[in-house]
């Protein structure tokens, strides 16, 4: 049995570091003894730590470490990956896409577990048409608050309890999801501007049904909210080969650059933000339809630069990310207002359109809009503004993104997700002693 | 839990009626505090220090029953705090000012004073120390004072007790190192409040609220040591490296 190591833990924010023991996993019946051992601060899960917040920490509790079992098989027959659930999505892409599949649904990082991407029901730029990572689970095995190990498909109450309950059900240690064929390693992208913010959103609200992957890029420092909208689908070898790409089936994403160790705080200002997000605007031509671009350059474009979280310098940073119906979409533009007022510098503004939500009582996707914004820790006035945007959010029926989330109040949480009472009568039954706790949980109080 | 801005959600303040106490969770924001506990010997002035963070709609307001001189019953107490739920911030506030007269009279009293400010404290600390290391997270505040810097001929009984919990403090912090949990020491010259309402104010004297302030912003960045207002550190650092015969003809 491996040795529990006392390590400070933080999410990809930087913030909020508490310290646990944490524990290399390496198989279902050690957990399982683990679990069954928990002192009072309990047990918990964790991945590859890029959720912002505080879900993959758990001040004082056996926090284990899933990416020491990281074995995976993919299954062409029935295009399926069958996974533990510390496989990271990036390994699996270098296996399966130069056999022609990929993965139902990618965030907007592929250094995530397949564990983590359940945990936090993961959305990508095909919500809106393809639904969330649990929507594409057919199976999956979780070591139970007594140490019990199930197998779970989605026609059981705790399989939808287990999606997107944020590990506090159990510990998943496998899965098998399906996978989509795909043609190449390319995405045929169109690209449009939007003037404006009601631009942007017209234009993605009129066609972004016409695409399977689809999101926009906003510029949060210009008062206009001005845009720009990428749309693409899998290139097909045809596209690849009218671009003159030779090896059309090649994976091969490389890192570009590390960011520095040190970063003075403050570095990351209104100026500079500026200056990257008029650039950013400027280099994307009004309208291009059927750019061939590489799968990573795509999906995961800030995966080039590894640790790119430490740009934000010693105070962190957070993300905050909001979803609100369709009816709310005013909120999106006044949300960026807020934003601008207390001068926070975001330069990774994103836009995008969900599709409706699933079984799941803690899954965050519903229909309607969702913005996430990159914002310093450290910029004075923002605990209040963002106070305010929660409730002008969950007045209208909107809801945080708990893999983000670092700060909403436990009245806030409750308040926005109505169906939390579902979800802790089933959690009741699979951790009856409450052993999985994690910072967040506390934070909460879920 | 502390959120990603550093706002606490819960504090236990041991000395309950303490203003600078009082005046720090204040400075919280309180839409975040879930749960503040004031301990302290029952009485009106702890009643009052409840009501009077419950009528700013801070939530979870509590006394709860502590006598710093009653050793024995530290560590039930402060694990029936914690067990409630985990406590972001304890602040270590009691303390006795006395009477330096008095107690070079009469050894009781200063026993007294030793009692409280440094047993009470060496107690309590170990307690609160040893459920932060448990939790992996946390920071207790120790109100220790200038007067320790360097004894002083008209209050040197309460100087040498806040001497011997400063160098604790220090030393607890020094142990908890590597735990998610940690020591500030607040040192404050001479601050307006109950405890110095019938002496003549010295200079560079404040009010618990800018205490307060500057208990909060060092708290947010993980400070370990505070003076208030900060120049007094250059002002210790000074009179402790003054030569005794010219130390002693300070005024007082």
């Amino acid at each position: 049995m491996s040795e529990a190591v006392a390590t400070q833990l933080s999410g990809w924010g930087r913030t909020m570091p508490t310290v646990a023991q944490l524990v290399e996993a390496n198989s279902s019946g050690q957990i399982s003894e683990l679990v069954q051992h928990a002192n009072s601060r309990g047990v918990l899960a964790r991945g590859l730590g890029r959720s912002y917040g505080d879900a993959a920490q758990s001040g004082g509790a056996t926090v284990i470490d899933m990416t020491t079992m990281n074995d995976f098989t993919l299954n062409p027959e029935n295009m399926s990956v069958t996974a533990n659930a510390g496989a990271s999505i990036d390994d699996i892409l270098r296996e399966i896409v130069p056999r022609g599949f990929f993965v139902p649904v990618s965030a907007g990082t592929r250094i995530i577990t397949v564990g983590g991407a359940i945990a936090a029901d993961i959305h990508g730029k095909n919500h809106h048409r393809d639904g969330s990572f649990g929507a594409h689970v057919t199976e999956l095995t979780v070591i139970d608050g007594l140490g019990a190990q199930h197998t779970l498909t989605p026609k059981d109450l705790k399989f939808w309890a287990t999606v997107g309950g944020m590990g506090l059900t159990g510990v998943i240690t496998s899965a098998t999801f399906t996978v989509i064929p795909i043609a190449s390693s390319y995405i045929a992208v169109d690209t449009e501007r939007g003037n404006d913010l009601d631009d942007v959103m017209s234009r993605m609200f009129a066609r972004d049904h016409e695409y399977r992957y689809t999101v926009a890029w906003i510029d949060s420092v210009s008062s206009s909210g001005r845009g720009v909208i990428t749309r693409g689908d899998h290139a097909t070898i045809e596209q690849c080969n009218l671009d003159g790409i030779k090896d059309p089936e090649a994976y091969d994403p490389k890192n570009i650059a590390t960011a520095p160790a040190l970063v003075p705080s403050g570095a990351l200002n209104k100026w500079t933000v500026r200056a990257f997000n008029e650039g950013w605007y400027r280099k994307h031509p009004k309208e291009r339809i059927g750019e061939i671009q590489r799968i990573s350059a795509f999906f995961h474009p800030l995966d080039g630069v590894q640790e790119w979280n430490r740009i934000y310098g010693p105070s962190g940073f957070l993300q905050y990310q909001f979803q609100v119906p369709d009816a709310a979409g005013y909120l999106v533009g006044m949300a960026l207002s807020k934003l601008r007022e207390i001068g926070a510098p975001s330069f990774l503004t994103v836009l995008k359109r969900f599709g409706p939500g699933n079984r799941a009582p803690l899954s965050f996707p519903q229909s309607g809009w969702t913005l996430a914004a990159d914002l310093p820790a450290g910029i004075p006035g923002l605990g209040r503004a963002l106070d305010q945007l929660d409730a002008l959010i969950s007045a209208e029926g909107g809801r945080l993104y708990l893999a983000k989330d670092s700060r909403q109040s436990p009245t806030n949480f409750a308040r926005t997700y109505p169906r939390l009472d579902e979800w802790r009568e089933i959690r009741d039954t699979m951790d009856p002693k409450r052993v999985f706790a994690s910072d967040l949980s506390r934070r909460l109080e879920i | 839990m502390l959120d990603a801005l550093g706002d606490p959600q819960s504090v236990l303040v041991l000395g309950g009626t303490s203003e600078i106490a009082l005046a720090t969770i204040k400075e919280m924001p309180r839409n975040r505090l879930r749960r503040v506990l004031l301990a302290g010997r029952s009485s009106e002035s702890l009643d009052l220090a409840v009501a009077q963070l419950q009528a700013l709609n801070i939530s979870g307001v509590e006394a709860i029953e502590f006598d710093a001189k009653n050793t024995e019953t530290h560590g039930g107490i402060i694990d029936a705090a914690f067990d409630g739920s985990d406590i972001d911030i304890v602040i270590l506030a009691f303390g006795l000012l006395g009477d330096q007269m008095t107690a070079e009279a009469d050894p009781t009293h200063a026993v007294e004073i030793a009692t409280v400010n440094y047993t009470g404290s060496v107690s309590a600390g170990l307690h609160v120390a040893r459920r932060l290391k448990k939790q992996g997270h946390g920071a207790l505040v120790v109100l220790s004072s200038v007067a320790g810097d360097r004894a002083r001929r008209t209050n040197f009984v309460y100087g040498s007790t806040k001497a011997g919990l400063d160098a604790f403090a220090q030393g607890l912090d020094a142990a908890l190192a590597g735990t998610g949990a940690h020591v500030l020491i607040v040192r404050p010259g001479f601050v307006r409040t109950r405890m110095t309402s019938h002496l003549p104010e010295a200079p560079m004297t404040t009010n618990p609220e800018d205490v307060a302030k500057i208990i909060v912003t060092a708290l947010k960045k993980g400070k370990s040591a505070v003076y208030a207002p900060g120049p007094l550190r250059f002002v210790m650092a000074g009179l402790k490296a003054l030569p005794k015969p010219i130390f002693r003809k300070l005024p007082n």
